[in-house]
């Protein structure tokens, strides 16, 4: 079986967000981590590799920089790493990525696609579907658990307030959930083997039936008319009392007040 | 492509067992909005099995025409024949604006859609409003009026985007369910009513559901809630949620959380409020031993009244709250349960 799990570089919020001077994310400052549900997305990959044993590339595309999640990927398990990265695919939006992502995997022989449900930073969940549109593949999205059943995947698909068992055949596009499971430590042993491994580095040329019309910026049918830093509420009042019986008065008295009792 | 083409505001009136979710009506309320801007009408795309029943109730929550597609093969969602409904929808009908709820279905259906018809998706909007693009004028560039101007939190809430499609139609977007207005129902109001089926063959991309399993959860919908008393990492276990339950009762509220408590497994995930829970908007909302990352403040952070209660004073809710009380919870919030009480007798 082969498996392309797609992983994004995102900036990692907990560890803080930093601005620029003029207000704009500073996201050289910082930390990247490889995308959450991502990470759910590889796991349950390698996890099918222990089971039946299967070829994991993991695919990204990104700026140079964004090897070092390919090297993470390689440290828990899977076998080849892809970076795709050249200048006129930047400023994408999920049309495009999704684009460019599908032209990429058409290259490779694959059974399973994998990819997050979102990436934390843009958080529009949109780039899983839109390639298996691309594909022309079923997809799964909200995978919380994923089974092979011969040549058939069944998959539970997450709903607000139940689950789908599904199943299909593959080849088919599954997006993980990042509650699907506990991804696995880097070994140190598996850190110095990543780094010895081949990342192969795919540009434009090397994406298969795509047209530069779809393409980076200039392809993305979305475009960014505004974008500013969120307008933090201004802060309400702290109430005084040095035991909780006299904060708690204190906040009967602004019920009160307000009439809300 | 002849953009002018392309006439009206739709909306994806989803359902799930032929009762519609909430968000059809609120996306029916917004459309209406931006149909009065545009001077042209709302119509909703209802798609299922046996849904015809439905049409009324979609007149009543603002929408002056329905086009119905009712298969057998579309009874329960599934990617594929619910995608060639609405895709197919959009290439007979035409849409100018097209709008899908951001729920576990439109966040599948919206951008399977979206790639199939070649048109731009912005996800999860928050505001809608019809305005120009660019917004001020370039020199060199056409200035395109009427356009859908769609604003949505990115990077977990900490930016703002106002994204436009200027040159595909229709005009995508996903829409946070719980921020749009619905409309007062007008009782007896008609729509006019379309049927449409485009046929369907079952192809690869069908899924088999082998399985519908309900979450077997009695609890109240938070996002209706007009009081909710929220707690997170700080209320320290599954058991000192009695402590809320508690409060909540006393204020016929309900008691919701954040992402802390359900990954520690103190409730469920449907309690669960902020990006990857629900968006809510009480008169109150108490934030008990929450922190107030940005993730759970942009999912309450619109809520009429905000109250904290947290034992560090540097806790980022207090930038959110209305009110906020350093202390120890476990004191506090029994406090304050049995001040209340008292003074609901009184």
């Amino acid at each position: 079986m082969k498996i392309v799990v797609c992983v994004k570089q995102v900036p990692d919020t907990k560890g803080g967000v930093k601005f620029n001077p003029d207000g704009t994310l500073n996201r050289a400052a910082m930390l990247t981590i490889m995308n959450p549900d991502d990470k759910a997305g590889l796991e349950a990959a390698l996890r099918l590799k222990d089971q039946y044993g299967a070829e994991v590339t993991v695919l990204t595309m990104g700026l140079p920089k964004a090897d070092e999640v390919l090297r993470e990927a390689l440290a828990m398990g899977a076998d080849k790493g892809i970076l795709v990265t050249d200048r006129v695919l930047g400023g994408a939006d999920t049309w495009a990525t999704s684009t460019t992502l599908a032209g990429a995997i058409r290259n490779l022989e694959y059974d399973l696609v994998i990819t997050g449900r979102q990436a934390i930073d843009g958080d529009t969940a949109q780039v899983g579907p839109q390639i298996a549109e691309h594909l022309g593949l079923p997809v799964i999205s909200y995978a919380q658990d994923i089974k092979v059943e011969g040549d058939s995947v069944v998959v539970q698909r997450q709903y607000e307030d139940r689950y789908h068992e599904l199943k299909v055949k593959m080849p088919c596009l599954i997006t993980a959930l990042s509650e699907l499971n506990e991804p696995r430590y880097m070994t140190p042993g598996g850190i110095f083997d990543a780094y010895d491994k081949e990342v192969t580095v795919w540009g434009r040329a090397d994406l298969k039936d795509v047209d530069d019309a779809n393409l980076g910026l200039k392809g993305s049918p979305t475009k960014i008319a505004k974008a500013s830093d969120k307008v933090p509420k201004g802060a309400g009042e702290m109430l005084a009392g040095d035991s909780p019986e006299e904060l708690v008065n204190a906040l009967v008295g602004k019920f009160k007040e307000k009439h809300i009792i | 492509m002849g953009l002018e083409a392309y006439k009206g505001v739709f909306v994806f009136a989803q359902q799930v067992d032929n009762v519609l979710d909430g968000v059809a009506f609120e996306l029916l309320g917004k459309g209406k909005d931006l149909a009065k801007d545009l001077n042209t009408d709302v119509t909703a795309v209802l798609i299922g099995s046996g849904v015809k029943g439905l049409v009324d109730e979609l007149a009543e929550y603002g929408a002056d025409k329905v086009i119905v597609v009712d298969d057998p093969e579309l009874k329960d969602y599934r990617t594929e024949p619910y995608a060639h409904a609405l895709a197919s929808v959009i290439n007979e009908y035409k849409p100018e604006i097209m709008l899908v709820g951001a729920t576990a279905i439109g966040r599948d259906l919206g951008p399977t859609v979206s790639a199939r018809v070649a048109t731009g998706l912005t996800a999860d909007c928050t505001v809608l409003e019809i305005g120009d693009f660019p917004i001020n004028p370039v020199a060199g560039q056409e200035q395109k009026h009427n356009q859908l101007l769609m604003t949505r939190p990115a990077f977990g809430g900490n930016t703002i985007a106002t994204i436009a499609c200027p040159d595909n139609r229709p005009q995508m977007a996903t829409v946070r369910p719980g921020v749009m207005q619905k409309i007062a129902p007008v009782k007896g109001a008609k729509a006019e009513v379309i049927e449409y089926n485009p046929g369907f063959t079952p192809n690869n991309r069908y899924v088999e559901i082998l399985n519908v399993v309900k979450a077997v959860k009695n609890t109240a919908n938070i996002m209706d809630a007009k009081v909710l008393v929220s707690g997170g990492r700080g209320v320290g276990s599954k058991e000192n949620f009695k402590m809320l339950e508690e409060l909540a009762e006393v204020l016929g509220g309900t008691v919701s959380c954040s992402r802390a408590a359900v990954e520690n497994g103190w409730l469920p995930v449907d309690l669960q409020v902020g990006q990857t829970g629900k968006t809510v908007r009480p008169q109150i909302y108490f934030a008990i031993g929450i922190s107030g990352a940005i993730q759970h403040v942009s999912g309450m952070e619109d809520s009429d009244l905000i109250i904290a209660i947290n034992k560090d004073e540097a806790a980022p809710i207090f930038d959110v709250a209305d009110y906020g009380l350093v202390g120890d919870l476990n004191k506090i919030v029994p406090a304050l349960t049995k001040a209340l009480k008292a003074e609901m007798e009184a």
